[in-house]
């Protein structure tokens, strides 16, 4: 277990690289600047290098060359940073977890993969964890339900804290879904490429999310947000859905994910 | 070449060796000499007195009835009352076990037949060779003293087990068989029995008596 | 009853899953059941994750020294009067048994549950022989009666609800009188039950599987919650057991591990009601118990696994844990997966055991959920062991080309960061710009395959990427 780190932000602040996600960059990028927030309020230096993808996509679907050379452009980029964390448990799962066993036929490069993959983090759980975080000061009236995605949950042991921070927004009452440790159905290229099962599949967790009867629906992964989201509409369903960092950061001022403007929540 | 040559020619060439590597061999040969134990669970672990409770309760979540009889000669009424109770007929098979029959059968009403069952028994009588803690599980050994059938065909079937008999685990098991059958030797057939016959295949109901006996009655028998 | 795989259509076979009326209403109980008794059993005993990592370092242990257990194990069997038959292909498996049946002159075979002999193909073989092979586990009977291969590889017939079941055995069971109430799952059983004690007092051969092989002793394990493997294999003159080469454990100390993992992962029970352990044919002074021991030990493609990417397949104790867990087995069930073994255990095995062009499907349609590892027994890392499968397709070109062309679209730009930068920056505001005033876009060419099924967010506009360069954030 890594330790708690206070950072002294006179002194020496902590450099974290923001990884800030190709589905953030592209489509929501607010994500990324609530991230950033919450890091620099809890007194990091924040520095957004150059990027592109984690690899995930070429990853799982078996193209280890691609992933092998976009894993390298990933660890050159961020080699500066004490840290490197991620607003998504996917892209910190495979930054933290399977970096270093895409190099295992080379020692020199597992050796850099190892030593990146021990400073790379999931946001909230970087914020709790090792920053030793353990309230925001932020205000959201209303009843959320949370989803934890499955490689946040199962990979990086992310569940407690997003929970733990959520308890300190002001105003904000959490109440779980049914079974809300049980997959999405996005699965990155599965929601694509196996369409019609992956629908089924978010059929059940949009079931579910209306069942408990909150209006906003919270995560801590883009992909699994854009899916749950987009079923939901899709079924009419009046619930509004957000990153989990937006949320902290107190940073709603932009819309809903899927929803205009003029519809704006706060 | 045969079969049996192939495949095992195969599994060394899938595992890069020859067969005869020492090191190997020896690790295997020492495996089999010292069978080394694993990790034991607690709950079956205690004194005497707190193995026999935990047997008792773990049978009971397995849907078994227990009931305590001070000695071996209290064993042919318990047997006779809880068929009374749940009228069914006076009537058992049992084998040969030495201990079954030197007990008073004669202070009750009970018709005996003895040797294996041939599927027209309703109600059977074992004596345990061992019962297990941890699971209230009950282990019975094959051969004339307990027909294997007698566990499997009478729609009832009744164990007795001395609490002596009682070990903690599985392990305790397999010590006690070393002692009474030698090393690497076992019995025909050893049933650990946990529990009446179930099924859960129609809907996901939970059903008692698929194949094996409805009911499990076990004797634990204090002294003796 | 044929079992040609018909993996390769799998998400036909999805498809139709999904429009299976009673099968979802079935699948339901799936969801709930296993998963809450496995947690519950778990949660019981202190030392089931310890006893997980010893159950893992005992077949690891195992599968390194495979061929030296082999061969101690068949010693054993053969110095207490048992048979060891050698099989190295499926058709060698079915010669030996039915060489065996023939030489007694069989007429009728009862079964206990074996999902390789499901994997050989042994009824239909059996049948073509002019031998009456009757499944004797409850589930097994039912969809015998069917026609149809077992759905689950513990519960085989979770796919039925009782009105069919009532259906099938008023139409098998010819002595039924019309007017007996079958409406209750009770009544069903107590109708099985008789019909098959009759077969099982009458049957000439019992063959059952094996979940354990006891190199110390010589010893087959059965674990059954009925009682018909045992029926199965003390009554009829010759028992002949059929396992595959990894299913050898070299001591009865080390079953016992495997066996506290195995009924907890299965059903939730801390021990199957039956767990039973045979030693070779009746011993001299023996009432009961069969005259003829056989085993027959089943290669089929596990040798070559060894030592290999798929070796920690090998480890798998057939409990069904992954498929209980997993959201995809949960949706469709376990026919769509098209052959012997579904789920993700079936996902990984299905292609090594029949090829990657028949069940290649199969590992790809997951979403890489992480349950099934979770769960596992013995820790096999069941979603990395798919992408080794996919990485194989990918070697061999066997996806589809549109899928391929699509990654390779994106992986050109995802390796330059500043040709990526300024594509993204362009095709985002313009997409935002089109799709602005709803929010979202219900259907977008080149996205088809997820508005087909779902909306997809209009992006923000400007990148994250353009806006940190447009406000001067450091990028180092």
């Amino acid at each position: 277990m890594k330790e708690n780190v206070l950072t002294d932000a006179i002194r020496d602040p902590i450099r974290v690289g923001l990884f800030v996600t190709c589905l953030v960059d592209l489509f929501r990028p607010s994500v990324g600047f609530a991230a950033v927030k919450l890091l620099e309020d809890a007194g990091c230096r924040v520095v957004a290098p150059s990027q592109t993808c984690c690899g995930q996509p070429a990853y799982n679907s078996g193209d280890r060359g691609t992933t092998k050379e976009l894993a390298r452009q990933v660890i050159a980029a961020f080699d500066g940073c004490d840290y490197v964390v991620a607003p998504s448990g996917s892209c910190a799962g495979m930054l933290a977890k399977h970096y270093p066993e895409l190099f295992a036929d080379e020692p020199e490069w597992t050796a850099k993969a190892r030593a990146f993959s021990a400073k790379c983090y999931e946001l909230v759980s970087f914020l709790v964890d090792v920053l030793g975080v353990s309230r925001v000061s932020a205000r959201f009236d209303g009843l959320v339900t949370y989803h934890d995605s499955c490689s946040g949950l199962r990979e990086l042991g992310v569940q407690r804290q997003p929970r733990k921070l959520l308890a300190s927004v002001e105003g904000l009452e959490l109440v779980e879904m049914k079974s809300p440790d049980v997959c999405c159905g996005f699965g990155g290229t599965f929601a694509v490429k196996y369409g019609e099962l992956s629908d089924a599949i978010v059929a059940q967790k949009t079931a579910n999310i209306a069942a408990s009867g909150a209006p906003t629906l919270l995560a801590g992964d883009l992909g699994c947000l854009m899916n749950m989201a987009g079923k939901l509409q899709r079924e009419g369903k009046k619930v509004a859905a957000r990153h989990v960092a937006e949320i902290l950061a107190g940073m709603t001022d932009e819309p809903a994910i899927g929803e205009p403007k003029t519809e704006a929540r706060k | 070449m045969s079969a049996r040559d192939d495949i095992l020619a195969n599994i060394r060439a899938s595992l890069g060796v020859t067969g005869a590597e020492a090191p190997r061999r020896f690790a295997a040969k020492e495996r089999l000499a010292q069978s080394p134990e694993g990790v034991i669970p607690r709950r079956g672990q205690g004194d005497p007195a707190a193995r026999v409770a935990t047997f008792k309760a773990e049978a009971e979540r397995a849907q078994a009835s227990v009931a305590e009889v001070a000695g071996a000669a209290d064993v042919p009424n318990e047997i006779a009352r809880y068929l009374r109770e749940a009228n069914l007929p006076a009537t058992f098979r049992m084998g040969e076990d030495a201990r079954l029959a030197a007990m008073p059968w004669s202070e009750t009403a009970l018709e005996i037949l003895r040797g294996p069952s041939d599927g027209h028994d309703l109600n059977g009588v074992s004596a345990a060779f061992a019962g297990v803690a941890e699971s209230g599980t009950l282990a019975l050994c094959s051969g004339p003293d307990n027909p294997t059938t007698i566990n499997f065909l009478p729609d009832n079937h009744f164990v007795v087990v001395f609490e002596r008999d009682i070990v903690a685990d599985y392990e305790s098991v397999w010590r006690k068989l070393r002692e009474r059958y030698g090393k690497g030797a076992m019995p025909r057939t050893l049933n650990l029995i946990t529990g009446p016959s179930r099924s859960a295949d129609i809907e996901q109901t939970l059903l008692l008596g698929a194949h094996g006996p409805r009911r499990l009655h076990i004797v634990m028998v204090r002294d003796g | 009853m044929t079992h040609q795989p018909t993996s390769s259509h799998f998400k036909e076979n999805a498809h139709e899953a999904l429009r299976d009326a009673p099968l979802q209403k079935a699948l339901v109980h799936v969801r709930s059941n296993f998963i809450q008794k496995r947690a519950e059993a778990a949660q019981r005993l202190p030392e089931f994750e310890a006893l997980r990592d010893s159950a893992r370092d005992i077949k690891n242990h195992t599968l390194k020294h495979l061929d030296l257990y082999l061969e101690a194990y068949e010693a054993k069997v053969r110095e207490l009067g048992g048979e060891v038959h050698y099989a190295a292909t499926a058709k060698q498996g079915l010669d030996i048994i039915l060489d065996i049946c023939r030489k007694r002159g069989a007429k009728t075979v009862t079964k206990g549950k074996s999902m390789i002999a499901e994997e050989i193909g042994l009824n239909d073989a059996l049948e073509a022989a002019g031998i009456e092979a009757v499944e004797t586990d409850l589930g097994e009977y039912i969809i015998q009666l069917r026609g149809e291969a077992p759905s689950h590889i513990i519960a085989p017939a979770v796919h039925v609800n009782k009105d069919e079941v009532e259906n099938e055995f008023r139409r098998a069971h010819l002595h039924l009188p019309k007017d007996r109430d079958l409406s209750e799952p009770a009544q069903l059983l107590g109708e099985a039950r008789g019909v098959l004690r009759d077969k099982f007092l009458n049957a000439d051969i019992g063959i059952t599987g094996a979940n354990f092989l006891i190199a110390e002793t010589g010893t087959s394990i059965i674990v059954t919650n009925e009682g018909n493997g045992d029926l199965t294999q003390i009554l009829p003159k010759v028992h002949i057991v059929i396992a595959s080469l990894e299913k050898i454990t070299p001591t009865l100390a080390d079953a016992a591990q495997l066996l506290r993992v195995l009924a907890r992962s299965a059903t939730g029970q801390d021990m199957s009601v039956y767990t039973t352990l045979s030693t070779g044919p009746r011993r001299p002074g023996d009432p009961d118990g069969p005259e003829e021991y056989h085993v027959v030990l089943l290669d089929n493609g596990r040798s070559s696994m060894l030592g290999g990417e798929f070796e920690d397949m090998l480890r798998c104790i057939r409990c069904g844990a992954c498929m209980n867990h997993c959201p995809v087995y949960h949706a469709v069930g376990g026919h769509a997966y098209g052959w012997v073994y579904p789920g993700p255990m079936g996902a990984v095995l299905t292609p090594t055991l029949i090829g990657v062009k028949e069940g290649g499907q199969l590992p790809n349609a997951s979403t890489f959920c992480g349950r099934c590892e979770e769960v596992c027994p013995v820790r096999i890392p069941l979603p990395g062991m798919m992408r080794h499968w996919r990485e194989r397709e990918f070697e061999r070109h066997l996806s589809p080309t549109t899928v391929r062309a699509g990654l390779a679209f994106w992986a050109f730009f995802a390796k330059r960061p500043t040709l990526y930068r300024l594509a993204t920056s362009f095709g985002m505001r313009a997409l935002h710009l089109i799709g602005r005033a709803k929010g979202r876009f219900s259907f977008l060419p080149l996205a088809r395959g997820w508005t087909r099924y779902r909306d997809l967010p209009a992006p923000q506009g400007a990148t994250f990427q353009s806006q940190w360069r447009a406000k001067s954030r450091p990028v180092a």
